[in-house]
């Protein structure tokens, strides 16, 4: 990490679009912000007459609340917009509303959109910073920030690390952004799924691509286990969640043949008894709730870094 | 560039403000150091080394980086680089002093105030600097101070620290 290292870049819209070093530089911030985080006063005055407007066409619990404490404990006013009821259904354009509420003088806006671009539109049509909180399949970045933030902390580092990604992957902006972000800091990605749902992507990302979960977990220093998204199409790839479990459902059985100190992370929600058990979700290994609670702080940097750009130029 | 404090002066100087705190509080458990980064925390080191040493008992440090306090976050193009602070052990109660290479304008010294009073209430802050050069934009004074150096606004202070900097001294030059 060089020193004098400076960040520039108005929006955060994808792991896509960053450098190495740049995501370091978010990861090295959110440690600072970790210590506030742990704080009997949680709240530092560092965006203090800042305002951040929350858009979430997607519904989102866990993401939309750790957005918004993030932005309280940097001390920046919040306006979350229940898009689904407000002028959308209208008939108003994504731009305008962009620009009606960069009108209102907000200087970041959070977005979730089922259509992937759609923050990328937004970004090149306002000049408030753009924070992408999941695009459609597209990208999800601070949630794979929150992941590469956690692997680096139980491992000490990520390059040369295995990490395999396993389940639904073609579905998952969550796996798209981690497979970016991992790659770039140069670990070792492996990516695990029933042959009829595989990406027909994972040849450009350079990625070792498995069907057989023991290929996957063997050697493996990290798993990142995704939600098995039943209520789409994967229904009829396999029709019965209890044979996914017994293919590909991390058990403790099956995680007794894997490294003893392996790292099992998944970003929620989970389907215990689906993609995991309810032994391995609670276990030893499961970092999940620490990823949680990292999400504050890997949220707190990107605010804090993307509205310190001053030169607001459309990225 | 004219050098005001050689290597020797400094550590003089640290020796003497040690002595200043440890004849202020007699007891090291009543007080702990606290350094501003990035030079404060080196100064604030030597300081605990030196007052352990002169008193055989242990004396508590923390760190502190002001970034997030700062009143110009807004003015400034590019948010400087974060780092951590570290003061794990509870303030309230105890008199803190705070250590600074340079006191200036105030401003660093208002938003470690701000920044201290987020970890707990001390029963005192104090202020202790190697060089103090006038033109302060606030009320606020040091309580210990190495060297009084009447500048212009237009000179510049240095201090090195061989901990940061190759060399080891306080310098003065022309913006």
């Amino acid at each position: 990490m060089t020193k004098n290292f400076k960040w520039n870049k108005k929006d955060l819209l994808g792991l896509e679009y960053l450098s190495a070093e740049e995501i370091t530089h978010i990861l090295d911030t959110a440690e600072s912000f970790k210590e506030v985080t742990t704080r009997d006063i949680k709240k530092v005055p560092a965006l203090r007459g800042k305002t951040a407007a929350n858009l979430f066409y997607e519904p989102s619990t866990r993401t939309r609340g750790s957005f918004e404490i993030a932005e309280k404990r940097l001390s920046c006013d919040v306006v979350n917009m229940d898009m689904k009821a407000s002028s959308i259904t209208k008939g108003e354009t994504l731009i305008d509303t962009g620009k009606n509420l960069e009108a209102l003088k907000i200087d970041i806006f959070v977005i979730r959109h089922s259509n992937p671009g759609a923050p990328n539109i937004l970004a090149r049509n306002v000049s408030a910073s753009i924070i992408n909180a999941g695009d459609g399949f597209h990208e999800h970045p601070t949630q794979a920030l929150l992941d590469l933030f956690t692997i680096r902390e139980k491992l000490g580092k990520i390059k040369g690390k295995n990490v395999s990604i396993i389940g639904d992957i073609t579905h998952s902006r969550v796996a798209r952004s981690n497979i970016w972000g991992l790659k770039k800091l140069g670990a070792n990605v492996t990516i695990c799924a029933p042959k009829i749902i595989l990406p027909k992507f994972a040849k450009e990302f350079g990625v070792k691509v498995t069907d057989k979960i023991d290929v996957a977990l063997k050697d493996a220093d990290a798993i990142n286990v995704l939600r098995m998204q039943f209520e789409r199409d994967i229904a009829d790839a396999f029709p019965s969640k209890e044979e996914y479990f017994n293919q590909y459902g991390i058990s403790e059985e099956r995680l007794k043949k894997a490294k003893k100190n392996i790292v099992v992370m998944h970003p929620g929600p989970i389907n215990r008894g689906i993609e995991m058990s309810s032994e391995v979700a609670d276990g030893k290994n499961s970092v999940i709730l620490e990823q949680v609670t990292n999400g504050i702080a890997i949220r707190m940097a990107v605010l804090y870094l993307v509205a310190g750009v001053k030169n607001k130029v459309s990225s | 560039m004219k050098t005001l404090l050689d290597k020797e002066t400094i550590s003089r100087t640290l020796d003497r403000i040690a002595h200043e705190i440890l004849e202020h509080y007699k007891n090291p458990s009543e007080f702990a150091l606290v350094g501003i980064r990035t030079r404060g925390e080196f100064l604030a080191k030597r300081l605990q080394e030196r007052i352990e040493q002169f008193s055989k008992q242990k004396v508590l440090l923390g760190i502190l980086d002001i970034t997030l306090y700062r009143d110009d976050l807004t003015q400034i193009a590019n948010q400087p680089m974060l780092k951590a602070t570290e003061i794990d052990f509870d303030i309230t109660g105890k008199a803190i002093i705070l250590v600074d290479d340079v006191l200036y304008t105030g401003r660093t010294v208002r938003s470690a105030l701000n920044a201290l009073i987020d970890f707990g209430r001390p029963t005192k802050i104090e202020l202790a600097v190697i060089i103090d050069r006038g033109h302060r934009e606030l009320p606020i004074k040091a309580d210990y101070i190495g060297k009084n150096i009447p500048t212009s606004k237009e000179e510049k202070i240095e201090v090195r620290l061989k901990e940061c900097d190759t060399k080891e001294e306080v310098v003065l030059t022309e913006k």
